[in-house]
C-alpha cells in the first residue's frame, strides 16, 4: 500500500493542509442559509432517506430488535406511495446474518461495525478476525474504527497499516473508515485522518461511532469532504462519505446534502456515495415528507417506531 | 453553475423567493427635515430602480441648496434648544429605542435594500442590517461615557453634522454616521446615494416614530449638488463623507480654510496575500468574500490577490472550482450569492475595466453563468497573468473583479502590498503567528485581516490609510470624529 | 592683541548632516536691535525635497525600534539641551528675548522633551483598545506612526515652539521636516547640533530654515509627506497648506497653542499624528467532547 503512494506516511500527513475552524464554520453556516422548497425539497427528503443506514448499535440488542428494524429498513411508510428503502442497516457482527436474512430479497445493505468497535482498543489479530466474521456472515460493507490512541500518539504508520490490513480483509465488502472525530478535537486532526483513511485504502469515510459527542458536525463532516474532493483532485477516484451521529432532523440532513453538493457536485448525491448513519432521522423525514403532501404538521404516534 | 445551468436529474434548488408582501414602500418620499415629510423647493423628483429588474420602485425627492439650508437650520435648531442640553442618559435612551425598533423591522429594511441595491437578501438580511441595529445599540451605550473615552480630556459635541454616504451598503453606512454622531451629542443632515434612498427613508420613518425630537436627524435626498450644498454650508460643523478618493479629495479642498471637522472614508485596491502555509480551503473562502462580497461594491474589497508562487497553481484552481458554485441570480432569492450591480453606470465603469483587462494582455476567467435577461449583472471575474504595472491592479474597479500576482518571497509581497496610493484593508492567510505579526506591523493599512476578510463588528474601529481616507468609524476611536476638545 | 572670535556659520539638518543648502542662497535676518543675527541657510524646494527622503529612509529603523528605546534617545536630546544651555540662553537673548524669559523657555524645552521621553513607551497602552467583536475573532487596535510629517514651526518661536511640535511626533515613531521660525532660526540650528551630539538617528528629524512662503507650497503638496502639523498662525497660510494636503489626501494638524504654557502638552500631541490600525484574528474553540462509553 505505503509502495502506491510514493511517500512515506510522515509526508502524506504533513500534506495534510491545515484547517481555520472559524473559516470552516462560517462556511458550513452558509450552507445552513440554503433555502430549499417546493419540489427540490421533496426529492431532498427522498433522497435523504435512501441515503440512511438504519443503525442499531446496542449491548441490548437482540434477533427480535433486528429483525423489527430490517423490516422497516424495507417498509418505511407503507402509506406513502414511491418511497424508496434506505441503504442500508448497520449492526454489530453477531446481527449481521439475523439482518441479511432479514433482509433477503430487498436492495438494503447489511453493513457491520467491527474492529472492537466502538474503541477500537483490542489488537489487530482480533480485529482481523471481527472483521473476517463479519464479511463471512454475508455483511456487504464493513464499518472499521481507526484507533485514534495510536493516532493521537503520533503512531501514524500504525493506523495506516491497521486501516489497510482491514481492507485486504473486506474481501468484496466496502470498507468505511471511523475517525471518530469527537475524539480527534480539532479538525487538523480530522483532515489528517481523513487522508490516512482514504489513502490507506477507505471506500468511505465516517465521522463517529455514534457513542461520543460531538459526533457528525457539520464542520467536521465538511472537512472530511474536502478531503475527498482533493483526492478526486488528485486521482479521479471517488470517496463516499458516511456522517453519523447527532443527525436526526430532516432540516439537518438537507444542510448536509446542500454541503455535498456545493462541495463535491451532484454525482455524491446517490447512496454510492453519501450516507447517514442514523436511526431516528428516518422518521422525521416521513414526517416532512407527510407534512409537504398534506399540508399538516405531524406526529410521531403515527409514525413507526422500530 | 447557475440554476438556468442545470443538469438533468440532478438535484437543483427550486427558487426560493423572500416575500415582499410585508414591505411598505411609499410611491413617492419627501425630505425628512424637523421632523416632518417636506416637498422639495425645486418641486423636482427623481426615480429609483430595482437594478435587478431596472423596475422603478419609488419617487424621490431631490433636494437643493435650499432644501439642504432648512435641514441645517432646523439641526442647529434642535442642537442648540434639545439635543446638546438633554441629559446624556436620556440621549442614549432615545438611540437604543432608535436600534430596537431597527430590529423589529429587520426583514422589511432587508428586503428593501435588496431591491433597492441590487444586493442579496443573504448578505441585507444577515450582514447589513444586523450590524447596522447593532451600530446604533453600541453607540447608544456611550452617550453617557464620553469622559471615559478621551482620557485627561473634555469633550464636548461639535454641533450639526453634514453626512453624506454611498450606495454600497446604504443603510449600514447611515448606521455608522448617525450612531456616533447622536450620541456624541451632534445632531445629523444626513444625503443618502442617490440609486439607494430608500432604506435610509425607512431610518428615517422609524426615527420619526421613536419620537426622536424633531431636527435631530434630517434626511435630505439627492444627488451630487444636494451633497455639495451640505458640504459647502456655512453652518455645518462637520462632515462625514465616505465615497470615492475623488469625491473626497474635492470635499476636503473645499473645507480647507475652514473650521469644519472631516473624516473620510475613500477608496481602496487592498491586498489579500496568501502564504504557502495558509488553511488552503479557508483561504480560498476568504478569498471569495473578500472580492464577491456585496458584488464587490466594497472599499475594502480585496482585489488585489497575492499567492504565493508554490501554491499558486493549487489556489487558483480551488478558486475557478469554487466560483462554479456560487449562484448568481435573482438578489431576493434566498439561495443567490452574487446579486445585480448597482446601477447601469457602475456595470459599465465594471465592463469597461473588464475590458482594459483583457487589452492588457491578463488572462480573463469567468464561470459559465447565464445572466438575467434584466437588470445589471456582472459574473465573478478573475484576472490571471497580471503585473503591478496593470491597471487593473492598481485602480479601484468596485466590482466583482480580482486581480491575481504570485510572488515568492515576504519582502517581495510586503513591497508589492504596500505599493499603493491606498491603504485600507489587508488580508493575511498563513499559520505562521510570528508572521502574521510581522505582516500586520508591515502592511499600511487601517485594517489588517489575518485568517479572515471583510469582517465588520460595531467596537472594531474601521478606517484607512494614505489616499483612503482619514479617521475611524466604529469602536471608541469612532467618536474623536464627532467631538472637540475643550 | 585680542583675540579674533570665531563665528558660527549656521547649517541646515539633513539625513544626519549639515549641509549647506544646495541652492547656495543664505539670508539675514536681523534682530530687534538691528543685528543681523547671522548667514542663515535659505533653504530651496530640493532642500525640501532632500529633507524628505531622508526622513522617509529613516522611518523603518525609527518607527521599529523599541519604544524603550525611542523613550532612552529622547531622554538623551534633554541631557544634551541640558548642557548646552548657555548657548541657547545666548542664542534666545540675542534673538531678542530677556535673560529670563530665555532662561525660562531653555528649561521649559528641557522638561518638555523629558516629558515626551516618558510617553514614548506608554501612549500605546492608552490609545489602543481590545474590541469585544460579536464573532469569534480577537480583535485589537493599535496606534502606528502615519510617516513622515511635515513641521511648520510659529514664527514667534524659536525653541519651545520647535521643541513642542517636534517631540511629541517623534515620540510615536514618525519621522519629520521641521520648517524652522524663518526670522528667529538660531536655536533651530543649534537644536539640531544637539540632535546631532544625542543618539537621534540621522533623518529621523530634519531641520530647514529659510522662507516658510518659499518652502511650504514644496513640503505640503509633497505625495511622500504623510501629514503636516502647522503651528504658524496666518489662517491663508493654512488654508493653502490644506488645499495643497488634498493631493495625497494629507492630514492636516493645525494648533494655535501657547507653547511656553506649562500644560501646553498631552498625550493628544501624540495620539493626532498616530494611525489607528485595527487586527483580526479567528479564535479557535475546540473542546467540549464528553464521552458515553
Amino acid at each position: 500500500m505505503k509502495k502506491e503512494l510514493q511517500q512515506s506516511i510522515e509526508e502524506l500527513i504533513s500534506a495534510s493542509p491545515t484547517i481555520d475552524k472559524v473559516g470552516v464554520e462560517e462556511r458550513v453556516a452558509r450552507f445552513q442559509t440554503r433555502s430549499i422548497k417546493g419540489d427540490s425539497k421533496l426529492q431532498a427528503l427522498k433522497m435523504g432517506l435512501n441515503m440512511i443506514d438504519l443503525t442499531t448499535l446496542e449491548g441490548k440488542d437482540t434477533p427480535g430488535k433486528v429483525q423489527q428494524m430490517c423490516y422497516k429498513a424495507m417498509h418505511l411508510h407503507d402509506e406513502l406511495a414511491n418511497l424508496p428503502t434506505v441503504a442500508a442497516v448497520c449492526v454489530y457482527p453477531s446481527m449481521v446474518k439475523i439482518a441479511k436474512s432479514a433482509l433477503v430479497n430487498s436492495s438494503v445493505k447489511v453493513a457491520s461495525v467491527s474492529t472492537a468497535f466502538p474503541s477500537g482498543q483490542a489488537p489487530l489479530s482480533v480485529k482481523l478476525a471481527d472483521t473476517t466474521f463479519a464479511v463471512n456472515e454475508g455483511a456487504d460493507e464493513i464499518d472499521m474504527v481507526i484507533s485514534r490512541g495510536k493516532f493521537l500518539a503520533g503512531e501514524y504508520d500504525y493506523v495506516f497499516d491497521e486501516i489497510a490490513a482491514i481492507k485486504a480483509a473486506c474481501g468484496n465488502a466496502r470498507l468505511k473508515v471511523i475517525l471518530e472525530t469527537g475524539e480527534l478535537l480539532t479538525l487538523d486532526n480530522v483532515r489528517k485522518a481523513s487522508d490516512l483513511a482514504i489513502y490507506a485504502g477507505a471506500d468511505f469515510i465516517k465521522t463517529s461511532t455514534g457513542k461520543i459527542q460531538p459526533a457528525a458536525t457539520m464542520q467536521v463532516t465538511f472537512t472530511m469532504l474536502l478531503a475527498i474532493k482533493d483526492y478526486f483532485d488528485k486521482t479521479g477516484k471517488m470517496i463516499g462519505m458516511k456522517p453519523a451521529g447527532g443527525i436526526s432532523t430532516a432540516k439537518l440532513a438537507i444542510h448536509n446534502l446542500v454541503m455535498v453538493k456545493e462541495v463535491l457536485g451532484n454525482e455524491w448525491l446517490t447512496n454510492q456515495w453519501f450516507r447517514f448513519g442514523a436511526s431516528s432521522l428516518a422518521n422525521d423525514i416521513l414526517m416532512q415528507i407527510r407534512k409537504l403532501e398534506t399540508g399538516v404538521y405531524q406526529s410521531s404516534d403515527y409514525f413507526s417506531i422500530d | 453553475m447557475t440554476k438556468e445551468n442545470r443538469q438533468v436529474d440532478s438535484w437543483e434548488y427550486a427558487p426560493s423567493l423572500e416575500s415582499t408582501n410585508h414591505i411598505h414602500i411609499k410611491k413617492r418620499y419627501e425630505l425628512f427635515i424637523n421632523g416632518e415629510w417636506v416637498k422639495p423647493s425645486s418641486g423636482k423628483y427623481f426615480e429609483t430602480i430595482n437594478p435587478a429588474n431596472e423596475e422603478v420602485i419609488s419617487e424621490i425627492a431631490h433636494g437643493n441648496e435650499e432644501d439642504i439650508d432648512r435641514a441645517v437650520k432646523a439641526a442647529r435648531k434642535a442642537y442648540t434648544e434639545v439635543w446638546s442640553v438633554m441629559p446624556a442618559a436620556e440621549r442614549a435612551k432615545y438611540i437604543y429605542r432608535i436600534a430596537r425598533l431597527m430590529h423589529e423591522q429587520a426583514r422589511e429594511l432587508a428586503v428593501i435594500e435588496t431591491l433597492d441595491a441590487g444586493k442579496t437578501i443573504r448578505e441585507s438580511r444577515d450582514i447589513d442590517v444586523p450590524l447596522a441595529c447593532n451600530h446604533f445599540f453600541y453607540y447608544a451605550g456611550w452617550a453617557d461615557k464620553l469622559a471615559y473615552a478621551f482620557p485627561n480630556r473634555k469633550v464636548e459635541s461639535l454641533g450639526v453634522a453634514g453626512q453624506i454616504i454611498p450606495w454600497n451598503f446604504p443603510l449600514l453606512m447611515a448606521a455608522w454616521k448617525i450612531a456616533p454622531a447622536l450620541a456624541a451629542g451632534n445632531t445629523v443632515v444626513l444625503k443618502p446615494a442617490e440609486t439607494t434612498p430608500l432604506t435610509a427613508l425607512k431610518l428615517a420613518e422609524i426615527i420619526e416614530a421613536s419620537g426622536l425630537p424633531p431636527g435631530v436627524v434630517n434626511i435630505v435626498t439627492g444627488y451630487g449638488d444636494t451633497g455639495a450644498a451640505l458640504v459647502n454650508h456655512l453652518d455645518v460643523d462637520k462632515i462625514a463623507f465616505t465615497g470615492s478618493t475623488n469625491v473626497g479629495k474635492i470635499i476636503q479642498k473645499a473645507l480647507a480654510g475652514t473650521s469644519k471637522k472631516l473624516t473620510l472614508e475613500l477608496g481602496g485596491k487592498s491586498a489579500n496575500i496568501i502564504f504557502d502555509d495558509a488553511p488552503i480551503d479557508q483561504a480560498v473562502e476568504g478569498i471569495i468574500n473578500g472580492i464577491f462580497f456585496n458584488q464587490g461594491h466594497v472599499c475594502c474589497a480585496g482585489s488585489r490577490l497575492f499567492v504565493q508562487e508554490n501554491v499558486a497553481e493549487k489556489v487558483i484552481s480551488k478558486l475557478k472550482e469554487r466560483l462554479k458554485s456560487l449562484y448568481l441570480g435573482d438578489p431576493l432569492d434566498k439561495n443567490t450569492d452574487v446579486g445585480a450591480i448597482n446601477s447601469k453606470n457602475q456595470l459599465e465603469t465594471i465592463e469597461r475595466y473588464i475590458q482594459l483587462g483583457k487589452n492588457e494582455g491578463a488572462e480573463m476567467y469567468q464561470p459559465a453563468c447565464v445572466l438575467p435577461k434584466k437588470g445589471f449583472f456582472c459574473p465573478p471575474t478573475l484576472f490571471t497573468n497580471v503585473a503591478q504595472s496593470s491597471v487593473i491592479a492598481q485602480e479601484e474597479i468596485f466590482g466583482p473583479v480580482l486581480t491575481i500576482q504570485t510572488f515568492r518571497t515576504i519582502d517581495e509581497v510586503i513591497q508589492k502590498a504596500n505599493n499603493s496610493p491606498y491603504g485600507l484593508a489587508a488580508g493575511v492567510w498563513t499559520e505562521k503567528g510570528a508572521r502574521i505579526f510581522n505582516m500586520a506591523n508591515q502592511l499600511n493599512a487601517g485594517v489588517i485581516w489575518a485568517n479572515t476578510y471583510n469582517k465588520f463588528d460595531p467596537t472594531s474601529p474601521f478606517g484607512g490609510y494614505k489616499e483612503s481616507g482619514f479617521g475611524r468609524e466604529g469602536g471608541v476611536h469612532g467618536l474623536a470624529a464627532y467631538v472637540k476638545f475643550i | 592683541m585680542s583675540r579674533l572670535e570665531i563665528v558660527k556659520t549656521y547649517k541646515i539638518y539633513i539625513g544626519g548632516q549639515f549641509p549647506r543648502t544646495e541652492s547656495g542662497r543664505y539670508y539675514s535676518p536681523v534682530n530687534k536691535d538691528g543685528k543681523v543675527l547671522g548667514n542663515i541657510c535659505l533653504s530651496s524646494r530640493k532642500d525640501v525635497r532632500n529633507a524628505v527622503v531622508a526622513a522617509r529612509k529613516a522611518i523603518g529603523s525609527w518607527s521599529e525600534r523599541a519604544a524603550f528605546n525611542r523613550g532612552q534617545i529622547l531622554y538623551r536630546i534633554a541631557e544634551m539641551l541640558e548642557g548646552r544651555k548657555a548657548q541657547f540662553v545666548e542664542e534666545l537673548q540675542f534673538q531678542g528675548s530677556s535673560k529670563q524669559a530665555a532662561e525660562a523657555e531653555v528649561n521649559l524645552a528641557i522638561d518638555r522633551i523629558v516629558y515626551y521621553a516618558g510617553w514614548c513607551d506608554k501612549y500605546q497602552a492608552i490609545v489602543s483598545s481590545v474590541n469585544p467583536v460579536a464573532s469569534s475573532h480577537f480583535n485589537f487596535s493599535v496606534a502606528e506612526p502615519m510617516g513622515v510629517v511635515g513641521i511648520i514651526v510659529p514664527e514667534n518661536s524659536s525653541l519651545i515652539g520647535l521643541v513642542s511640535l517636534v517631540l511629541p511626533v517623534i515620540c510615536g515613531g514618525n519621522t519629520v521636516v521641521v520648517l524652522a521660525a524663518e526670522n528667529l532660526p538660531l536655536c533651530a540650528v543649534t537644536f539640531a547640533e544637539v540632535l546631532h551630539s544625542s543618539d537621534v538617528p540621522g533623518g529621523v528629524i530634519n531641520i530647514l530654515t529659510g522662507s516658510t512662503k518659499e518652502m511650504t507650497p514644496t513640503l505640503s503638496t509633497h505625495m511622500d509627506v504623510n501629514a503636516l502639523v502647522y503651528g504658524g498662525t496666518d489662517p491663508l497660510e493654512l488654508k493653502e497648506i490644506q488645499e495643497n494636503a488634498v493631493l495625497n489626501v494629507k492630514r492636516v494638524f493645525a494648533y494655535l497653542t501657547d507653547w511656553t504654557k506649562a500644560d501646553a502638552q498631552g498625550l493628544h500631541f501624540i495620539s493626532d499624528v498616530q494611525e489607528i490600525k485595527t487586527i483580526w484574528h479567528p479564535i479557535e474553540n475546540v473542546g467540549g467532547a464528553t464521552s458515553n462509553y
